[in-house]
């Protein structure tokens, strides 16, 4: 029996929440793996970025949301500049972090930043985090 | 001749060394920055998710209060406000639906945006309208024997629509430095993210960031490096107490703003205050080469 899998069998609702919010299409992605090479921060993450790619393409979107690595991401574009098909892996990572803080989970305490911190922080990093860690 | 000039929060604060030595510099060269009246925060991070227009508001009411004061163009330092700016200006004005909206939600503005303000980082300003040959004649205090390692850090290369130049072998810092006469060095991270705002809630990420990036600057002889990012400058310095705390054989590198050594180089001198918003002390290694 031949079956054939159409990427509207297997992309769900949170898939198409992905691609809305980031303007990206995952199903681009060919697993060349240029994204995690180049990527500065990858060996604090627990999926690599080509995987994040990799498992939305197979709707396995619970894991994604749930990774470290999209809280690792600094939006630092290298990805999306390295990328040959032209995916702006950045862009998926900052729908994936905005789908969740919009349910308020991963958002920046400020109680959590320390006193001594907060005496030495530049505007532009406390700035920069809330836009980044708020819904 | 006045250049309209967009500063920033941070370099009202923790990079005010950036801006004095901005003036100076500029000065020397015959140009005055003119800060705009009425700015706000550029929004510091660019908001990538496609819905949310509100989020783009900070970058745009700058750029309406440019135009509503009749500037067609707005220079800036800090690399974020660079291109924070440019890319919600691309992302307001490619679409006309998002135009629109966004005046919207404006409303109480006495104009509607229209999207006519060019936004150029100065190190552009310097390439190409003053140049760096000119730049060089105006040296007094050559910085030779000065080994650094022009640091990019992302936002002046990524996305590359918006590099200040080649987004992958950029020569525009190095140039400059030349210009002033120091020896510059190309180091392997110079590219490389800093960590960025994960300072506040990855800050074990960022230290290990800063240990790697001036080992790398080290490794390939740099005695110092310098940037354009407030944000590259506080991690790179000031994380650099924490990173020694972690890694115990690492060595503290000075950390300048480009401008900062123009002033040297080019007779503005060294103020003492920008000492004191240094975490790494640059004046050891300014004396040393005889430059202060």
């Amino acid at each position: 029996m031949s079956y054939k899998m159409t990427r509207d069998i297997i992309k769900n609702s949170l898939v198409q929440k992905i691609e809305e919010l980031s303007g990206q299409n995952v199903f681009d992605c060919y697993q060349c793996g240029n994204c995690s090479s180049g990527c500065p921060v990858v060996d604090y993450m627990d999926i690599m970025p080509n995987q994040v790619l990799r498992l939305a393409q197979l709707g396995a979107t619970e894991d994604i949301l749930n990774s470290e690595t999209i809280w690792i991401c600094s939006a630092c574009l290298q990805c999306s500049t390295r990328c040959p098909k032209g995916v702006e892996v950045a862009k998926v990572m900052e729908a994936l972090r905005s789908i969740n803080l919009r349910k308020r989970i991963g958002t920046l305490d400020p109680k959590k930043i320390e006193i001594e911190d907060l005496q030495n922080l530049p505007p532009i990093a406390l700035v920069g985090a809330f836009r980044k860690l708020t819904g | 001749m006045k250049l309209p000039y967009y500063p920033g929060c941070t370099l009202k604060a923790n990079a005010a060394n950036f801006e004095e030595a901005a003036m100076r510099v500029m000065k020397d060269l015959g140009y005055e920055l003119q800060e705009m009246k009425d700015w706000v925060c550029c929004g510091t991070v660019f908001s990538m998710t496609n819905d949310d227009l509100m989020l783009q508001l900070a970058s745009i009411r700058n750029l309406l209060r440019a135009e509503e004061q009749n500037l067609n163009e707005l220079v800036v330092l800090c690399s974020m406000c660079y291109n924070t700016l440019q890319r919600a200006k691309k992302f307001i004005t490619e679409d006309e639906e998002s135009l629109d909206k966004v005046n919207d939600l404006m409303y109480k503005e006495n104009i509607r945006y229209k999207g006519s303000v060019d936004v150029t980082h100065l190190l552009t300003v310097l390439k190409d309208r003053i140049t760096f040959d000119r730049i060089k004649e105006k040296v007094e205090k050559p910085l030779s024997l000065l080994k650094i390692g022009g640091y990019y850090g992302c936002l002046l290369l990524r996305p590359k629509e918006f590099a200040i130049d080649d987004f992958e072998d950029p020569t525009i810092i190095e140039d400059l430095l030349s210009s002033l006469g120091a020896e510059s060095i190309v180091f392997p991270y110079r590219l490389e993210c800093c960590g960025a705002y994960q300072t506040i809630t990855k800050k074990d990420v960022t230290i290990k960031r800063t240990y790697e990036i001036i080992n790398s600057a080290r490794k390939s002889g740099c005695e110092a490096i310098v940037t354009s990012c407030p944000l590259c400058a506080f991690n790179l310095d000031q994380r650099q107490k924490e990173t020694a705390e972690e890694f115990i054989e690492f060595e503290q590198m000075p950390v300048f703003y480009f401008t900062e050594l123009m002033s040297v180089a080019l007779g503005g001198g060294w103020d003492k205050s920008w000492s004191k918003l240094h975490y790494a002390d640059p004046e050891p290694i300014l004396k040393e080469k005889g430059l202060i």
